[in-house]
């Protein structure tokens, strides 16, 4: 379910990772705990994150959560469909609903960040508190 | 990801049944409650366009018996249930010494001697010790909402829908009216009342026929685009329909004048617990007014934003949501009288940013006729 060649944050937002350039979203958990989502706010790109820092919201019917940078690095894309096809976060939030890419600075950053087999036993424990 | 249920959350009859369907849960009001099963838009949707089911039984029901039910019915709300017919219900207000709410709520009028108010989740006990309080009159008044499961019904296809379901022609069940019978072999009061802006029903009866009803009218009504429907709808639908919701539009800081419920307030019936006070607002001119607004930017306005204007703030957000149907981003705010004309501009503060909006004539959804 959560691909293997993804890192995952405590905040559930994915990275993938091709040489030096990384790809993030938020997870399926998310997307599930948001419900219908209808509106998406992203930086420009240029913008430079550091971990773990806001970087913009992704907005449900009745919530509005704010999106963490996995890493550091430097904004150089920005998913233009999800201004007018919010919904797709809920469709495909591994795939076509990537959020941003960005230019990685501090690589070594990602050693800190959950593999899938570590965030599916984050997000079950999760769910196990949740009905407990 | 749900709520759990901790001990001290009210459940109604189908809380179980409602977990079991996988429904998103929700501490609402004390109760533990279903927000969405399928999405708050489908829902939303379905109830515009085919039918949605909604188990409304955290609603409170208050009855009022006696040679002088009227009487304390009359001191209490500002509507003027003198006028109601048996069989008829009105939309009120339990009112304070201020003009403003206890809570808003639909009284009906079973006969001269009898009267059921439906009345806010979150203030059941609240309106019961209030009624009890000012009840200096030859009647009883029974909290009595353990003895109902209610659910509501709404939807262009809800009559066809429920038709099938009871021998009772619901065509002679006229708007904010309401009957007695079977429904689906069960003893029903059959209100068409509700808070969606859609034509419906909503179905008082004994909570241990619940799961049958709830899972027959389902079934029944799946083919025909009907799904159960959650609190996350429920406030998406009244919002555009432009109905208040008690704690937001509505609260004992508020007068009927300036929420816009003038026309519930019947001052010539006799006197009632806020006349003065609304007399006298009346009289000096309101300060604030509720008004609708659609966003221009695309920001979405939430609950409690602030309302600027001159670089300042200016009132509140009281409600503020997308609006599914409208497929716009709508809310409800409240102020200062001078801004309240549709087309005025206002700018709403969104976590620390202001974003342009625009008054509008409410209600923001009216059904086909």
């Amino acid at each position: 379910m959560y691909p293997s060649d993804y890192r995952y944050t405590k905040e559930h937002e994915w990275i993938k990772v091709e040489g030096a350039t990384g790809t993030v979203g938020i997870t399926d958990y998310a997307q599930h705990a948001l419900g219908d989502i209808v509106y998406v706010e992203l930086p420009k790109p240029g913008a430079k994150l550091e971990m773990n820092q806001s970087f913009g919201t992704v907005e449900s019917v009745k919530a509005v959560s704010e999106i963490y940078s996995p890493v550091s690095g430097e904004v150089t894309e920005v998913n233009a469909a999800l201004a007018t096809t919010p919904e797709k976060v809920n469709s495909d939030p591994h795939g076509s609903a990537w959020l941003i890419k960005m230019k990685l600075s501090h690589p070594k950053e990602l050693d800190s960040l959950m593999d899938a087999a570590a965030y599916q036993a984050y997000i079950d424990e999760q769910q196990k508190e949740a009905s407990a | 990801m749900s709520t759990p249920a901790t001990a001290q959350l009210r459940k109604t009859a189908l809380n179980a049944v409602h977990r079991r369907m996988g429904a998103k849960m929700v501490n609402f009001g004390g109760w533990d409650m279903p927000v969405e099963y399928s999405g708050i838009i489908a829902e939303h949707l379905a109830v515009r366009t085919a039918a949605g089911l909604f188990d409304v039984s955290h609603m409170g029901e208050i009855e009022i018996r006696g040679p002088q039910a009227l009487d304390l019915v009359q001191k209490v709300t500002c509507n003027n249930a003198a006028k109601l017919d048996s069989g008829q219900a009105q939309y009120s207000g339990l009112m304070t010494e201020m003009g403003t709410f206890v809570d808003d709520l639909l009284v009906h009028k079973f006969y001269d001697k009898h009267y059921f108010l439906c009345v806010n989740a979150s203030n059941q006990d609240r309106d019961f010790e209030y009624l009890r309080a000012h009840n200096t009159f030859d009647a009883e008044v029974e909290n009595s909402g353990h003895r109902y499961t209610q659910l509501a019904v709404q939807g262009p296809k809800a009559a066809t829908l429920l038709q099938g379901f009871t021998q009772v022609p619901l065509d002679t069940v006229r708007y904010y009216h309401f009957s007695s019978g079977l429904v689906n072999g069960v003893d029903c009061y059959i209100a068409r009342t509700g808070y969606t802006g859609e034509d419906g029903f909503e179905l008082y009866f004994e909570p241990e026929h619940s799961e049958k009803m709830w899972t027959e009218l389902l079934e029944t009504g799946r083919g025909e685009g009907l799904l159960p429907c959650g609190l996350g709808a429920r406030n998406t639908l009244r919002l555009e329909a432009a109905l208040c919701l008690y704690g937001h539009e509505i609260d004992e800081t508020t007068t009927a004048w300036e929420a816009g419920l003038g026309w519930i307030c019947k001052l010539d019936k006799g006197d009632f617990l806020g006349r003065e006070a609304l007399l006298q607002q009346k009289a000096e001119g309101l300060q604030r007014v509720l008004v609708g607004f659609e966003m221009v930017d695309k920001m979405i306005a939430r609950d409690g934003c602030p309302v600027i204007a001159g670089g300042r703030e200016v009132g509140q957000v009281t409600s503020g949501s997308p609006a599914p149907f409208l497929k716009k981003n709508i809310g409800m705010a409240y102020v200062p009288v001078g801004l309240n004309e549709p087309g005025t501009e206002i700018r709403i503060g969104i976590r620390g940013r202001e974003a342009a909006a625009r008054v509008v004539k409410l209600p923001f959804y009216k059904r086909p006729k």
